[in-house]
């Protein structure tokens, strides 16, 4: 099935000998959205008449909408400190990959039809008109960024590639250019309530069949209660976590510690969903809708908390955005951050001694793990800056006998993305996606060479399905892949230790 | 006066307009503008005067830049501290009165100033040499990247020869601007290094508000370095979108 070459992992990741290769992944685009994906959402079903000009309106407006672009638009200095940044960069070598020469196949229309010197000089200064064949361009590499941040790092003024590739999905929207991928899940979302399009009956089944699991596997009625009024917490957490793997086990893991805290708990089939694409398309209108069914949930079963699954993009969304788009949340507990992660949970009571976890339980793992980029750069756990990379760790450390962290410059802030981010992770983009991997599976392979590691863990449902995906391209088992709560829901002590 | 004093007032004005008039505009224009997310680069301070801090970083020491690439960092740094050193070398033509914290500064600058010139010249040589050395940097190096650090060779080349080689009336230059300030306008020592000189500093004024020098703007306006990381504590919600908000509890 795959025609393209896998690229060859190296010793020393983080001086990644990338071939720079002009056009390398130009023939590389998702399918195209239909009308039944685009109209639901309040897109054209197909391209518009006069796209050209309401393309041209809709950069104008978000210009106007959001400082980030207004700034970014103008600030670049094109010293090219982020050119190597990009995962996809470096397992492409396409320049059209490298951050900066993305941010340009917008800017350069940005100056064409909004700066005095673009009009002017035109290309002298790198304004371009927006003919049939940039909007290709775009539609080609404005889908291939994950909207990791990784390049906003290093960029000496912030400026994040990120929300140039937002911008530039949202106007291609606006002319019913969409992705087939993204807006598919969106529209599912709207009509049932999770990226799956999973119905309530469903998902009530699957959770009836996990209780009996557990029930036969460790003889503990650990309940997964689906939209309980009155209960204390309401889980968000991602539709995958209700059958992938290794999500699933996450899912249960979660469900143990709940039990075992002795907190009721639900999840609601209206909010059956964590994840909010509405980001990746750039859509502030979608991304509220989204969000907004879990304000509404939240009212209708009266809870008192919220706490999210395992999910990088969903924990950006809720962590950075949910209060300003779903909040105020004056009608839930003021004792708890709004929303909190179920490893800020989880990491609590292991350190009051609220649950017991016994490391000797995963025997024989040596973990190590991935900082999913959205967490790493776009949101926090518990008070302190930085506890997005501590409090996983801790958690894991407590379940496991061994853990060893990858190359220093592949984790923390400066963690790559699994390859399947922003709304990427689809087939038709399978070719980028295993590229894309391969400056973490580099550090992957380092540390399973040297430290004898056998595991990563990840935490977000995105980087679980990408790298089960594509680890057997590089000749590494997709079990590898756990989830920090599958280690949890293994170590867990039930039965044992009320406060 | 001379019809090279009168073509350099006119010049000058039309120059410090477009370069402050650019410049307020695009404040302005960052100001208003809304930043309806909260989308610090993590992990971000939690307190405003922490993410003040964070930018002057930025500023001071180019924190991020120094994560990145410690090449490009030091000529960054021979080129933008050199700047910094020349321009308060060069307070002394639009300061009149001897005394004071300026003068004070500009007199601790002097002995280095001289030198700086080879720092700010030696640091652009480099970034411009990258530009044609390194694949990566050429690709996405255009015609107005490579002007622009020609623009300031020529600046600091033709300030250097009069520093170094062929003095000009320093004193007249004084007067000039001096004068141009007060506008009671005065006559330009008609000197050739002098006037190249001035005429790119007034091309550098002109190109400032439309070129990618916003970048001394947009440092201090990025949200990504300088908002705190309060998003679970406020909402920062933008007025455009406060109407989605009141659809919603109808
Ligand atoms: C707040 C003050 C400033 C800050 C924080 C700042 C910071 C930076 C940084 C971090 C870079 C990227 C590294 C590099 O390419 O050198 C840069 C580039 C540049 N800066 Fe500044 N700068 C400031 C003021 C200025 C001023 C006043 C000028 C000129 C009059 C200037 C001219 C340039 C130029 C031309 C480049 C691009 C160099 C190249 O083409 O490689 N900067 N600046
Ligand atoms: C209206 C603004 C300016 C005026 C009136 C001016 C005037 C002068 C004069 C008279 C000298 C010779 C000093 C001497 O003989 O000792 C000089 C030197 C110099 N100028 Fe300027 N200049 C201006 C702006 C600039 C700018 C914006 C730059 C840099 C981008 C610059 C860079 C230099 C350098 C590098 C030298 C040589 C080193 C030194 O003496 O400090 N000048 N300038
Ligand atoms: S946000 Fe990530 S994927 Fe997008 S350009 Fe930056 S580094 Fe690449
Ligand atoms: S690091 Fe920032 S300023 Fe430099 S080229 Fe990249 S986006 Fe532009």
């Amino acid at each position: 099935m795959v025609e393209f070459q896998i690229p060859v992992l190296n010793d020393v990741p983080a001086e990644f000998d990338t071939k720079f290769t002009p056009g390398a992944m130009a023939h590389l685009k998702p399918f195209l959205a239909k009308a039944d994906h685009n109209v639901p959402l309040g897109f054209p079903g197909e391209l518009v008449d006069d796209w050209q000009k309401k393309a041209i309106d809709r950069m104008g407006d978000l210009v106007k909408r959001y400082r980030s672009l207004a700034v970014y638009l103008d600030s670049c200095v094109k010293c090219g400190s982020c050119a190597d940044k990009c995962h996809y960069f470096l397992g492409t070598g396409d320049p059209k990959n490298m951050p900066v020469a993305r941010q340009d196949l917008f800017r350069s229309v940005y100056r064409r039809y909004f700066t005095p010197t673009g009009r002017v000089f035109g290309s002298l200064v790198g304004a371009r008109d927006l003919t049939k064949e940039v909007l290709d361009e775009w539609y080609s590499y404005f889908h291939q960024c994950s909207q990791c941040r990784r390049c906003s790092v290093f960029c000496p003024y912030g400026i994040d590639t990120a929300e140039i590739s937002m911008a530039a999905r949202d106007v291609m929207d606006h002319i019913g250019v969409g992705m087939k991928y993204c807006n598919e899940i969106i529209a599912k979302v709207h009509k049932i309530g999770n990226n799956l399009g999973l119905p309530k009956p469903a998902l009530a089944d699957t959770l009836e069949g996990l209780e009996e699991d557990v029930q036969d596997g460790t003889g503990h009625p650990v309940r997964f209660p689906l939209d309980v009024k009155g209960a204390d917490i309401l889980l968000v957490t991602p539709s995958a976590d209700f059958f992938a793997e290794p999500h699933v086990d996450g899912l249960i893991g979660y469900a143990k510690v709940f039990h075992q805290a002795g907190v009721s708990w639900t999840m609601s089939s209206y909010a059956s969903e964590a994840g909010n694409f509405g980001m990746f398309i750039g859509s502030y209108e979608q991304m509220y809708k989204v969000s907004n069914r879990i304000r509404k949930a939240a009212l209708d079963l009266g809870v008192k908390r919220i706490v999210f699954g395992e999910c990088g993009h969903a924990w950006r969304v809720a962590y950075s955005f949910l209060n300003t788009l779903a909040g105020p949340w004056d009608f839930l507990d003021p004792a708890y951050p709004v929303p909190q992660h179920i490893i800020e949970f989880t990491y609590d009571l292991i350190k009051r001694g609220g649950i017991k976890v016994d490391a000797e339980a995963n025997q024989g793992m040596v973990l190590t793990v991935h900082d999913s980029c959205n967490v790493a750069r776009a949101s926090r756990m518990g008070t302190m800056p930085g506890g997005q990379f501590i409090l996983p760790r801790e958690v894991i450390k407590a379940c496991v006998p061994k853990f060893v962290d990858m190359h220093p410059d592949t984790i923390g802030d400066k963690t790559f993305c699994c390859g399947g981010g922003g709304g990427l992770l689809t087939d038709d983009l399978m070719e980028l996606r295993i590229k894309g991997a391969m400056p973490r599976m580099e550090a992957l392979a380092q540390v399973i060479r040297d430290e004898g590691v056998t595991h990563m863990a990840a935490m977000c449902a995105i980087c679980k399905s990408q790298f089960t995906k594509v680890l057997p391209y590089y000749g590494m088992k997709m079990e590898m892949i756990v989830s920090v709560h599958g280690l949890v829901s293994n170590a867990i002590q039930l039965g044992t230790n009320k406060i | 006066m001379a019809f090279v004093a009168v073509v350099y007032t006119i010049l000058f004005y039309v120059a410090a307009a477009t370069f402050v008039a650019g410049l307020v505009y695009k404040v302005v224009r960052y100001t208003r503008t809304p930043a309806p997310l909260p989308i610090p680069t993590m992990p971000a301070p939690l307190t405003k005067t922490g993410a003040a801090v964070r930018v002057a970083r930025e500023v001071v020491i180019f924190e991020s830049l120094f994560r990145s690439d410690k090449w490009l960092w030091l000529f960054a740094v021979m080129f933008h501290l050199g700047l910094v050193l020349v321009i308060v070398r060069h307070l002394r033509y639009f300061v009149s009165s001897h005394l004071g914290l300026v003068w004070t500064l500009i007199a601790l600058a002097q002995p280095f100033g001289k030198y700086a010139a080879f720092a700010l010249m030696a640091g652009l040589a480099a970034l411009l040499a990258r530009r044609f050395m390194l694949v990566r940097i050429r690709y996405i190096t255009g015609p107005s990247d490579i002007l622009l650090l020609l623009l300031l060779l020529a600046i600091g080349a033709s300030g250097a020869s009069m520093t170094f080689v062929s003095h000009t009336d320093i004193v007249g230059v004084k007067a000039f601007f001096l004068g141009l300030m007060m506008f009671s306008w005065q006559p330009l020592p008609a000197d050739g290094p002098l006037l190249v000189h001035l005429f790119l500093v007034a091309m550098l004024l002109i190109v400032f508000p439309f070129s990618k020098l916003l970048h001394v703007a947009g440092v201090f306006f990025s949200p990504t370095r300088n908002q705190p990381d309060t998003a679970r504590e406020k909402r920062h919600i933008a007025a455009w979108a406060l109407p989605l908000d009141e659809q919603r509890s109808k």
